[in-house]
């Protein structure tokens, strides 16, 4: 699982939904591995409009990466190419192999396997 | 033609082999009309836009993965498709196989198009990135509004019963390891229950699906979801636009039965959106 995916999940607890607590689920016991990629500039460019910054910010501290930015990259930024390359690395290179996402809101915890998140809940939640 | 996604590596049994339907969206993802009009929606504009988000890399989901073999044609044909180079897309399904199989099956057809532009010397460039694959029910784990494309080849069969979705026990890959042979058995049958059984008119996973899509799209989103004739898609298309503000359309289909096509594709997406 790419850490980028992060930004795109959420608890799946209906009564969760509306609480701004579910996002962005929150790391725990993470395994990291690292997985080479070309990188691509244009590609972190055109994803970054995509991407929730706050919550990355959360995520990569999680994660024990170094803090970013307060504020998202732009302008002259998007072409400082470390910058870049710190984001590559950060979103499409590392791996979460095992640990869990954890929601904020309800505290349910949603179990990472050999890099595959499992978002189905126990009877009792649905 | 566009080669078809390699899927060897599949064990199929607990997961859907690919079948006509399967191949009914590979076809028509790739048309030429849904091509063009995917296409005219998604292409990068080649002069700097003020708006950033313009740009912004498309987020391809499919529901019900299975093998892979769509999510992966999605990937490796972006450019024919998508007329970019780089969407990110991300696999759900309820079965664990299934995710692992996927994740394969999108990163091996995305290695064999850059493999072979790379021999042929050829300057595009593949960078379309598989996010993840999941283990979810449907859209439930999704951030709403964060859907560009989604795709939904159903369990579309009409059954007296829906099979409920897996434990995370059943999910276990040890699990089926250590079982006899009857009970692994009743464990695969079950499994791939789970990959055509609908329910009543074969809608009841469908119009769960159906009920997400104006909370998981983004403005630009479209969902292509398939549906059998039994599954009464020109009713289905009704309905949506009743919804207001939505758009159904067949845009793909095949195996004429008694006058009608066997299976349609239907393109779902937001009127206002331009």
């Amino acid at each position: 699982m790419k850490v980028i995916t992060a930004n795109f999940v959420t608890c799946a607890v209906k009564e969760c939904k509306t609480s701004a607590a579910s996002f962005p689920l929150h790391f725990h016991d993470a395994e990291l591995e690292q997985q080479e990629l070309d990188f691509q500039p244009e590609f972190i460019r055109n994803v970054l409009p995509r991407i929730d910054w706050e919550s990355l910010r959360v995520t990569a501290n999680e994660l024990g990466f170094p803090t970013l930015p307060e504020t998202k990259p732009e302008g002259d930024a998007l072409n400082e190419e470390q910058t870049l390359k710190d984001l590559h690395r950060l979103l499409l290179e590392t791996q979460v192999i095992e640990g869990k996402l954890v929601c904020g809101n309800c505290g349910h915890q949603y179990v990472i396997k050999e890099g595959i998140a499992n978002f189905l809940l126990p009877s009792h939640l649905v | 033609m566009l080669p078809t996604p390699d899927t060897s590596h599949v064990s199929f049994d607990t997961i859907y082999e690919p079948a006509e339907d399967s191949y009914l969206f590979l076809d028509t993802l790739s048309s030429e009309s849904e091509s063009k009009w995917l296409s005219e929606r998604f292409k990068k504009s080649t002069s700097p836009s003020p708006d950033s988000s313009f740009n912004s890399v498309p987020l391809v989901v499919e529901a019900g993965t299975g093998s892979g073999v769509v999510l992966a044609f999605a990937a490796a044909q972006s450019q024919h498709i998508f007329g970019r180079q780089d969407i990110l897309t991300l696999g759900i399904d309820v079965n664990r196989n299934a995710c692992i199989a996927t994740r394969e099956t999108v990163a091996s057809a995305i290695k064999t198009v850059q493999k072979e532009s790379s021999t042929s010397g050829a300057n595009s460039n593949l960078h379309t990135v598989h996010a993840s694959s999941i283990t979810s029910d449907l859209c439930t784990a999704l951030r709403p509004g964060s859907v560009d494309v989604l795709l939904f080849n159903p369990p579309y069969v009409p059954t007296e019963e829906l099979p409920r979705l897996p434990t995370e026990s059943e999910n276990d890959p040890t699990a089926s390891q250590s079982m006899s042979r009857s009970a692994k058995f009743e464990s695969d049958s079950y499994f791939l229950s789970l990959t055509y059984a609908g329910g009543a008119d074969g809608m009841e996973t469908t119009n769960r699906l159906l009920e997400a899509i104006p909370g998981i799209l983004s403005a630009r989103g479209v969902a292509y979801v398939l549906l059998c004739k039994q599954n009464r898609p020109e009713e289905v298309k009704e309905c949506i636009r009743a919804w207001g503000g939505w758009n159904a359309e067949t845009v793909g289909s095949s195996g004429m039965q008694a006058g009608w096509e066997k299976l349609v594709i239907v393109r779902i997406w937001r009127q206002d959106a331009s």
